[in-house]
Order: C-alpha cells, then structure tokens, then sequence
C-alpha cells in the first residue's frame, strides 16, 4: 500500500513560513534542513526537481578551497543515513598528474586541505597503476586524498526531494515564479504561475535564473551563464576508487562503472529568461574523449553512449554569494558559483542558519556577501569576456583539414 | 573597443571540419537514395551518408537493430559486406555514378549547431565516423532518412540469443546475408510481422509460427492470404509464455491472451528464432540531438517531428523523410512512397539553392493505422503473464518491479523500507512521469546499447501504470553520441592549437581555486586573474 498522506501534493495558493525558489541541489538542500528544525517549508521548482546542472554534473565532494569544506567533509559520509536514501557517495579521490607541472599543481592543491587539517598519500608511478590499472603508464604519478570523495548527483537531488517530504516539507513542481510581493521592506508572498503563496521568508536558489528572479525585488546579483558539458562511457569494471580525474578533465567512475567526465571550454550565454532550453552540445564532447583517452590508454576501446551538457552561472570571483540581505531583509540569495554539487549539505545547513538566526555558526559567511561587487562595473561581462560570441563566418570560416 | 574574449570558454575556437557540402543525406534507404538522386540531379554538392555496413561489434551490441546473436562469421569480412550491400541496394551504383560523395560503413553520430543554449557554430556541423576515425562535416542542408528500428516487446526469455527485432532481421537476411537461424517464431501479424514472415519464405526459411495477441490479424490481406496459402500457422490471441532454451532459443511456449500464470502452455513451438515483429518505431535520435520540433503521433509510430508538407522541420535546414519521418503501413508496403518523400525535399532544397525544379506531385494521404492499440495489447499481455520479475532494460537488468516500484538499481544496496512508500503513482502525484527522471532513477534506457531495447517500452509502461496516454509523456531525450562509439575513435586528433593550450578543467577564474582566506583581486573591470599557461589571443 503506497502512503499517499506522506507524498500529498501542495494545495495551490497554500503557502510556508519559508519558501525556497529553486529545486535544484542547493535548494533543496536548504529546504530539508529547514524541514529538519521543524520548518514549514515549500519549495517552488519551475520544472523537476534536480533537473538542471544539480543532476548533471561531475559528483565531486572535495572543494579544500571553500569556507564550507570542514562541513562538507563532516557530512558527506552521514549523508545517506541523514536522507534515508542512497546518494552513491564514496570517500576518497585519486588526482593523476601525467607531467611534472601536473604533480606540482597536485601537491598545490592538497596543501590547501593539509592547512586545515587533513591529510593525503603521494603515489608514486607504481602506486597508482595498481589504484588505477587504465591509467597512462607514464604518469609520473599523483595523490590519494584521504578527504574528499564523490557521489551520484541524480540520486543525491532525489534523496534531498523525498527526505524533504519525509520530513513534512512541500515541493510544488511545474510551477514559475513571475513576482514578489513585498511589504515593509519584507517579502510576504510569491506570485506565480500557479497563483501567489505566502511566506514569512524566502531563499532565492534559483541557479542561473537567480538574477533575473533578484531583480524584480531591485536587487543586482552579478553572475553570468555558460553551458558546460560531459561525456559518458559505457560500465568498465570497478577500479578501487572511483574518484579519479586528472589530465584537464573532472569527473569519476559510477558505482556502475560508466567513466563520466567533463572539462573544457564553457559557453557564455546571455542571461536566461523564466524557461531553460535543454542544453545542446557541441564537438567539444570530441575533446573530452580525447584527453580521456590519453588519461586512460587502455580504455581506449571503451565505448562513449552519451553526453550531456548544464548551465551553470557564476560569479565574478567565481565565489559563492549566500547572503542575508538587508532589504528585504527576511531573504537569503544563494547562488554557489557553478561549484554547488559537492559543498551542497554544507551550503544548504549554512543558509538554513541564515534563514533562522541572521548568521551561520560553523563558517564564517560575510566573505560571500553581495556587497562585495557593489563597485562592479555595470558592463562587468563584457570587460571579463563572459559574453556571447557569435562565430564570423566571413573572417575565418570552419578550418579545412 | 575590441572586444575582450575569454580564452578559456568557446569564443574564437574552431573545429576542423571536411570539405563543407551544401546537402548531407543520412541513411541510404529508398527516401534517402530518392533524395540524394534528385539532389544531385538538380546541380546540388551531395552527400549520401550511411552506416551499412554496420561492424561485427556493433552488431553485438544490437546497435542499431536488435541483432539478437543471430549472425553468422561472415560479418566479420567487410569488404564482403560493402559488395553484398551494393548487391542488396542497386541504386547505390547508381548513386556512385551520379557523382554522389557515397559515405558507406559511415555513422551519423551527433549534430551539432546554434540555438538557445548555443552559438558557437558558424555553420551546421554533423559527427561522422567510421571504424577508424571520426570527424566533423558542415553542411548548409541536412535530409535525415535514418528510417525505422525495432520496437521489442519484452517476454521471459527475451534476452536469449536468437531473439531478435524485425530491422535486424531485414537486415542480416538481405543487405548482409549472414543470417543463420532456420526456423523462425514470429510475433505480431501486423504489416511488419507478415513482411518478416513472407522475407523468410522467400530466403527458403521455415516459418514455424506467426502470433499476436489479437484476435484477428492486423496485416494486409493479401500478405495474409498468400502465408495461409503457404501453410503458415498463424496463432491469434495468443502472447508468449516463455521462449524457451539453454544458451539459445530453442522454442517457444505460448498461451492463449489472458491465461492466468501457471497455465500449462497450450502450444510448444520448436524454433532457434523468435522475431519480434510487432513493429518498428521511427528514428529520429539526430532530429532530437538537433533540437527539431517532435510531437507524439500515436497513428505514426510514437514521437515523430513536426514538419511541413515538404518535410522541413521546425529547423529549417534540416528535412525529414521516410520512415523516421512516421511510421505507416502504405509507406512500409510501398517504398516508392518513400522515394516520393525524398525528391520532394531535394526539390525544396534545390529550390533554396536558386535551381528549378517541378514540383513532386501529392502523395496519398496516408490511412491511420492503430500502432499505438496493438503495441499496449503486446506489452500487457506478455507483463501479464510473464510478471514482475521480468527484466525490461538489459543492459541495467531493470526488472519490471524495479521500475514500478521506482527502486534504485540493483548495484546499489538500499533499504526497502526507505522505499516502501515510493512507486510510479507516488512520484506522479508530484508531476506528471517523466520518462528521464525515471531513467536516473531506476536507470532503464541508461545501458551501452543506449536504450535501443527498452525506451519504447518504458514508455508505454509508464502510460500505462499512471493512467495517461503514451502522448502525456515526454520525449526521453536522445544524447549524442547516438552510436556508441570507442573513446579512441570519438577522439579529436585535429584539435586546434587555440583548444590545446587554453583547455581548462573548469572555467579559469583563479579566484575560483584560491582558499577562501586569500582575498581575490577587486574584480571591478576584469575577471580575478586567469591561469597563468593560458594564451591571449
């Protein structure tokens, strides 16, 4: 018999006391640990939960760089329990340097992590061929990280969605938000296409709508989209850890053991309207195999049987905005800076916090504020490059091999 | 001002690309030969693209058609195979003579050009490849005459070699003669069940059987009469049992429609072939890749896309014809209507191109044939008798209790109870059943032969459990690489050095990558720093 009273749809019109905008990784995240504290609390997705860049993308849960990382690390491996719902997560992660320079930038990046306390093994050549036996045989070799890890993003936005409703939170899919409505400097209600709800306070986690969403309240939030993309193999057995990139590409083997990767040049796109279109993707995807291959010579012969692209947005340092804001004051804009996958149960507890009590208490947030670009220049994007580029056709045409 | 690009994203990079063409023509079946005929007749640079002969690993993986094992060494020999195909089809010399460039053994694996989510592209580029290489071809048109595939209805014992789709079938018998059952079992005595049929009595097959589980044959009648003139038995209102076998089909059970589950079968079919022959579903994997317009037409064989009467799509560049175009029974019994469709786009194209060119006269408006009917009465009838266990996705051994019970697959251990409450009806009252979500979910239609054997089904599956029509349903996305091709092969080997030296792993904002306590640059004019090896072009 199917509970039908743990999965009962919400009443159109029927608000919450926290309505988060945006069903993707981060909302939903903020959401369960709304719900977790006893908050009423609905999220408003204008298509499938999970169904954009937060189901498609490399996995990752190792970001030593972000003021969240000691969050993410603490959570990840409670997060299946937490949920009640697999989310794939494995521990771990092999950076393969092929070169030198590679290994320089290796040992960079660990040291981040080993500053704030956790530790890594270098592999040497032999080392990591027999972690990873596809791997070229010339590397010089690379690093086990002993943090960090990887998950399935498709089912990690899922668990978020279902744990949310385990725990008395509402999703409504299909619906837009057109309008807020404020008063006395606070937002009182959501105006959709499904009608209006009310709320005591809202968080916009709206990905690359977020700034469109921000400036119908007057707010600016710079970011910027570009379409990134992946490509899958079909299943190889199973290498000890999955978590294995390197050679200018991200990605993992699936508990599966598909090899899904991704790197390479983005696209800046103008800024998006309400809808997304699905993203395409281009011969960049011929690429990624390539470097793969060079990666992993023995999988050479492995075939690819998909790709997949997302739109991600970013900010102009590439940081995360979480910020309570002053005006209206009661909503949180969070925006993760194209990096939101893996930080996402720290991200999502941290603007929970921001929602009930002003600040969080593990991470100092004020370096992610929106002030810090009110100096930014109008025609920011344009200066950066993080502009739509359309080909000239007449100038230098396809090259002709 | 100059215009400031960023080296790390898309702006300024190119693709080595072929020659550039002004018409590609994909898939060199009657619509496709017509079109790439007509074309090049009118003064038009064409090329005529198609995948025959498909490799023997391919082959192996059902890819394109369900091949079910059921080919002999021989396809291992492809210079063979090319002369057989030319054997098969005598309009390829044709084509060959009339200066057509002919891309045999050559996929159509991805399409790639401008829309919302692009503009990277200064011209349509397609993905092509063969056994050794890929590479990018730019056209200014595109006709996609890619044709139909099977359309398998699971039963227990469907994964057995020896089961295979009514293309395969065709395709093994005739463009490859490599086919090496001797006793066939063929299920459904539609159009496409009765031509199978009638192909095998020509090839000097023993056709044991025909079924369907109607209760009158769907099929033509004179295709009928002329098999029952021939002594075929033809066992309506039956489904199957199971197919029956150790390594290989060695028979098949069958039941009358609706016998309940431990019915003793009513009739044993000694056979090493059962055919799947319900029909076939059009092939528009490209024209979805492509971003073309498709609506569900339950009378043409499921999604298909929406064009107009010259077949353009809703991308006006690219043209639609034959079979991928709707499936329907006159075009499957008569190819010249096929052939028809062909020169009419080629006219349309040529006419783009400034050439005068008569227009094809009308082609008879195609009668409604109950596809959609007679494929819901398979897949309840053999769901119904084969029960829960049955495995519906191959390639991710998704059971049909898996994906009704939207469970997660069965690598992953999870905890029942968590899922208790979870199933097609629940996940509905959320939305309406989106065929994607299940696929992540459950991971159906997710395998190497790229759910080539399971997608249809899924679909009326998930109609069919959440009480809507197949029409209700969106699309399952196709993804490029729509062949599945070895990473060695897919391989850029042309990359431009602009790629090379500016690749990133992910965007290149250094203060992306910084730790948090390093305060990045003040970003009021450009971006926070970019990798130092990157180049300024």
């Amino acid at each position: 018999m199917t509970d039908m009273s743990k999965l009962r749809p919400p009443e159109p019109g029927k608000g919450a006391a926290v309505i988060v905008v945006g069903g993707g990784v981060t909302g939903l995240s903020a959401a369960w640990w709304l719900a977790q504290a006893g908050i009423d609390v609905l999220v408003l997705e204008k298509g499938i939960v999970g169904w954009e860049a937060s189901g498609r993308n490399g996995g990752g849960a190792t970001h030593p760089v972000s003021p969240l990382f000691r969050e993410e690390q603490r959570l990840w491996p409670m997060m299946d329990e937490l949920l009640g719902y697999p989310t794939e997560f494995r521990p771990h992660r092999i950076r393969v340097a092929l070169h030198e320079d590679e290994m320089e930038e290796r040992l960079r990046g660990a040291a981040i992590a080993v500053d704030q306390g956790f530790t890594f093994e270098k592999l040497d050549n032999k080392t990591l061929r027999e972690l990873v036996p596809i791997v070229d045989e010339t590397a010089v070799g690379g690093i086990l990280s002993n943090y960090g890890g990887h998950a399935n993003p498709q089912r990690t936005v899922q668990a978020y969605a279902w744990a949310l409703q385990d725990r008395g939170g509402r999703i409504q899919q299909h619906t837009t938000v057109q309008e807020f409505e404020l008063r006395n400097g606070r937002v009182i209600g959501v105006l959709t296409d499904q009608g209006r709800f009310g709320c005591d306070a809202l968080v916009l986690a709206a990905g690359p709508q977020t700034a469109w969403l921000a400036a119908r309240m007057g707010i600016d939030v710079p970011i910027a989209s570009a379409r990134v993309e992946m490509i899958v193999t079909e299943p190889l057995p199973l290498m000890k850890h999955g978590g294995v990139d390197g050679g200018g590409l991200y990605g993992r083997q699936t508990l599966r053991g598909n090899l899904a990767y991704g790197g390479g040049p983005h696209e800046w796109l103008q800024a998006q309207g309400l809808r997304t279109a699905r993203p395409v993707n281009s011969p960049v995807l011929r690429s990624l195999a390539r470097r793969l291959r060079e990666l992993f010579p023995k999988a050479a012969h492995v075939r690819v049987i998909r790709s997949w692209a997302g739109i991600v947005e970013n900010t102009p340092d590439g940081r995360p905005i979480l910020d309570r804001l002053k005006n209206p004051e009661n909503v949180v804009v969070a925006t993760m800076s194209s990096v939101g996958f893996g930080l996402s149960p720290a991200s999502g507890r941290a603007i929970a916090q921001l929602v009930t009590q002003g600040h969080s208490d593990f991470a100092d947030l004020r370096q992610l504020d929106l002030a810090r670009f009110a100096d930014l220049a109008p025609d920011w994007r344009a200066r950066f490059g993080w502009i739509e580029v359309a080909p000239q056709l007449d100038e230098s045409p396809a090259v002709v091999s | 001002m100059s215009v400031v690009l960023d080296p790390t994203s898309m702006a300024g990079k190119q693709f080595v690309t072929r020659p550039h063409t002004q018409l590609v023509v994909v898939g060199a079946g009657p619509a496709g030969l017509a079109a790439a005929l007509e074309a090049a007749r009118l003064g038009l640079e064409t090329m005529l693209v198609d995948e025959n002969p498909i490799s023997a690993a391919l082959m192996g993986m059902d890819v394109p058609f369900h091949f079910g094992g059921r080919m002999d060494g021989s396809v291992q020999n492809s210079a063979r195979a090319v002369e057989l195909l030319l054997e098969a089809r005598p309009a390829l010399a044709e084509a060959f003579e009339a200066g057509i460039d002919m891309q045999l053994g050559v996929s159509a694996w991805g399409a790639f050009g401008n829309g919302p989510t692009a503009s990277f592209a200064a011209q349509p580029i397609l993905g092509l490849a063969n056994e050794e290489s890929s590479w990018l071809q730019t056209f200014d048109h595109l006709i996609v005459a890619a044709g139909a595939r099977d359309l398998p209805i699971a039963c227990a014992g469907w994964e057995k070699p020896g089961v295979m789709g009514a293309r395969g079938f065709h395709a093994l018998l005739r463009d490859y003669r490599a086919f090496n059952g001797r006793r066939l079992v063929i299920l459904g005595a539609g159009i496409v069940g009765l031509k199978t049929a009638v192909a095998a009595r020509e090839a000097g097959l023993e056709v044991a059987a025909i079924v369907d589980v109607d209760d009158a044959p769907r099929g033509p009648a004179p295709l009928l009469a002329r098999l029952k003139g021939d002594g075929i038995a033809i066992h309506s209102g039956h489904c199957v049992r199971a197919i029956r076998g150790n390594t290989e089909v060695d028979g098949v059970s069958l039941v009358p429609v609706n016998a309940t589950q431990d019915a003793a079968a009513a009739i044993e079919l000694p056979c090493d072939t059962v055919v799947l022959a319900v029909d076939v579903a059009p092939n528009i994997e490209l024209l979805d890749v492509l971003g073309c317009a498709t609506q569900y037409r339950a009378e043409l064989g499921g999604y298909v896309p929406t064009l107009d009467r010259e077949g353009r799509t809703s991308q006006r560049h690219v043209f639609a014809i034959g079979d991928c175009a709707g499936i329907a029974d006159q075009n499957l019994a008569d190819p010249t209507r096929a052939a028809a469709q062909g020169r009419r786009a080629a006219r349309a194209i040529a006419a783009e191109h400034g050439a005068a060119a008569a227009d094809e006269p009308p082609l008879a408006t195609v009668a409604p044939s109950d596809r959609e009917g007679s494929r819901q009465r398979w897949l309840a009838a053999q769901l119904a008798m084969a029960g829960d266990d049955l495995v519906i996705c191959q390639c991710e051994e998704v059971r049909l209790r898996d994906l009704i019970g939207v469970r997660p697959p069965r690598y992953l251990a999870h905890s029942e109870a968590a899922f208790a409450h979870l199933n097609l009806h629940a996940l509905a009252v959320d939305g309406p059943v989106n065929q994607d979500q299940i696929k992540r979910l459950t991971r159906a239609g997710m395998g190497a032969c790229q759910g080539r054997r399971c997608r249809d089904q899924v679909h009326l599956l998930l109609a069919a459990r959440s009480n809507v029509s197949p029409g209700d349903i969106p699309l399952a996305s196709y993804r490029a690489p729509v062949r599945p091709i070895p990473l060695g092969i897919l391989a850029d080997q042309d990359e431009t050095p602009n790629m090379r030296d500016n690749w990133t792993t992910w965007f290149g904002i250094d203060a992306q990558w910084q730790p948090h306590w390093e305060k990045p640059e003040p970003t009021q004019t450009r971006p926070p720093g970019r990798l130092r090896r990157l180049v300024e072009k």
